[in-house]
């Protein structure tokens, strides 16, 4: 499976010069120690002493091993717990919501003929040309006007409308690519169009309904700026504002070590969700991004 | 074929979606129209004044200071995204396992939080415990520490760095998809014909994949336009406002100086420069077919 850059008469090519091979394969190593150095270097900063973390001049690796500035950030203020389950119940509630929202919006649009169908579909996805940043002062006030200010749903709703455009669009062309003979037996059967939702053409969508899921989790557990507006009390802080937090202490000075272990804590969710999932991730960003 | 099913059963399904985007953003747009005609504060107010507010911000050379930084890091960031993004594609398009691997690595950061990656390189640019200035000066490229974040045009160079290392994985990734669909016997057919590798990049792979550029350098562009989260991680808009990008401005506006009429204003001139870029990106992909 060679492809455009390297084709097979080139790939003979390059068996005479292997120069060039070495060349590329050394590229690519130096490229990859790259991009992981940085998350390498938080990680050992993070299993330093407290005193060897913030120690000027620094060293690359820890002198000692030592899980101080873990403690550090699992005691911090409220506790990591608290913060850590702020950010998972808002991440969940923003998945159901992106779910229960865009797949019956989607099996609409796949499926029924209406008039002004492409119109409401473009209702459905002007969130991307509005950008959220600006509707999060009038949603502030009608949240704290409802009592929806530092709530978790709150916070969640403002992630599903991120989220919707993109959860709907991918929904539709889910549904869109199951073949119809599927369903006529069904329709023949009497079978009504909620019923062919749920037992036909769900089960057959499992990877779109992963790939919203998947976004939903990574957008939400990372959202930065509506979390800093709307969670602005102590203990309902999401985890990267509590790492701002962190990095501000309580003293003035910054805790390094902590701040890096919290920096760890704060990515491991993602890469590992990435690291499982990743055919899902790149399908869902190619078809978002490209249609 | 007949369609499914009739008008209302489609309606019914696209109900829910569309009730939360009138709810949650048509009506605050609205709702942020209108108060950006009058002198609303977190503190009161919230008498009409007219244009008083768009008639403000003409005047206000710390809104233009803003954009004109902003665009500037816009200008600046997306050739280096782009450009590096597609070098790392022609880099590690090929399917073997190292390319892979570099693939995947280069990808990873994508998925962390924009908060987590920019309190990394924050600690990273330090210039007392950051390990950038010691390899620099270990290298022998700087004689002492730099300190990186109180000149803004230093600071610049700070975040552009952290942000390639955050974000080029995204534009590689697409123009890898790119690259792969390119049809093998186009490249074939030009190798035979002699063309050497460059020449084929130039010639073939570059004008077929022209499209997906195109996007997702609007995508890019879009998203520097409404930087937030690097700028009041890393910098703070330090020195003197010097690095307030235009979402910042509107949320010290809205937020921190709590003028919510005036922020409202602002929020809707930054949704109108948006609008433009996000326009073009939706023509270009609803005008073409997928590469």
């Amino acid at each position: 499976m060679s492809s455009i850059a390297v084709p097979q008469s080139a790939a003979r090519a390059r068996t005479t010069l292997p120069a060039t091979a070495y060349l590329v394969a050394a590229l690519c190593v130096a490229v990859s120690a790259i991009m992981a150095a940085p998350l390498l270097l938080s990680l050992l900063a993070a299993i330093k002493t407290t005193a060897d973390a913030s120690a000027v001049p620094p060293q690359y690796l820890p002198g000692r091993l030592s899980l101080e500035n873990f403690r550090t950030v699992f005691n911090y203020q409220a506790g990591l717990p608290v913060y850590v389950g702020n950010s998972l119940i808002v991440a969940a509630i923003t998945i159901a919501a992106s779910l229960v929202l865009a797949i019956p919006a989607g099996y609409g649009l796949a499926r029924f003929a209406m008039r002004g169908k492409e119109l409401a579909f473009l209702l459905l996805l002007a969130p991307i040309m509005i950008p959220y940043q600006s509707l999060l002062t009038p949603l502030y006030l009608d949240f704290a006007k409802v009592g929806l200010a530092n709530t978790y749903l709150g916070l969640a709703i403002v992630h599903t409308i991120l989220q919707l455009p993109f959860s709907i669009f991918l929904m539709r062309n889910n549904f869109e690519s199951i073949p119809r003979e599927i369903e006529e037996a069904a329709t023949i059967d009497g079978c009504s169009s909620w019923r062919r939702l749920i037992y036909i053409f769900l089960p057959l969508s499992a990877p779109g309904l992963v790939t919203v899921a998947l976004f939903a989790f990574i957008n939400s557990w990372n959202e930065f700026l509506a979390a800093l507006i709307f969670m602005n009390k102590e203990t309902s802080f999401t985890v990267p504002i509590l790492l701002v937090s962190v990095r501000t202490g309580n003293h003035g000075a910054v805790d390094w070590g902590a701040l890096q272990a919290g920096v760890i804590i704060s990515v491991i969710p993602c890469l590992l969700v990435y690291l499982l999932l990743q055919r899902y991730y790149i399908s869902g960003l190619l078809s978002g991004a490209v249609k | 074929m007949k369609p499914i099913a009739g008008q209302r059963e489609g309606w019914l399904y696209l109900a829910p979606a569309l009730l939360f985007v009138v709810v949650f953003v048509v009506w605050p747009l609205g709702q942020l129209v209108a108060m950006s005609f009058t002198d609303l504060s977190l503190l009161g107010g919230g008498k009409n004044v007219g244009l008083g507010n768009y008639i403000k911000i003409w005047g206000d050379s710390g809104f233009w200071r803003a954009l004109t930084f902003t665009s500037e890091y816009t200008l600046i960031i997306t050739p280096i995204l782009m450009g590096l993004g597609f070098l790392l594609a022609l880099l590690t398009a090929p399917n073997t396992a190292l390319k892979k691997f570099t693939r995947t690595l280069v990808f990873l950061p994508v998925v962390i939080g924009l908060g987590s990656s920019s309190l990394l390189w924050y600690w990273l640019f330090d210039e007392q415990v950051g390990l950038v200035n010691k390899f620099l000066v270990d290298v022998g490229l700087l004689h002492e520490p730099l300190i990186w974040f109180t000149k803004a045009s230093v600071s610049m160079w700070a975040v552009i760095i952290s942000i390639t290392w955050k974000v080029v994985g995204f534009g590689a990734v697409l123009f890898v998809a790119g690259i792969q669909s390119i049809n093998k016997e186009i490249v074939e057919a030009a190798v035979v014909d002699g063309a050497g590798y460059w020449s084929r990049i130039l010639h073939i792979v570059l004008p077929l994949s022209l499209r997906i550029i195109l996007l997702t350098t609007l995508i890019s562009a879009i998203g520097s336009m409404l930087a937030f989260d690097q700028w009041y991680i890393m910098t703070s808009g330090a020195p003197r406002g010097q690095t307030f990008t235009a979402v910042y401005w509107v949320y010290q506006s809205s937020f921190v100086s709590f003028k919510l009429g005036y922020g409202a204003a602002l929020s809707l001139i930054l949704m109108a420069i948006i609008f433009v870029l996000s326009a073009a990106q939706i023509v270009l992909s609803a005008r073409t077919q997928r590469p």
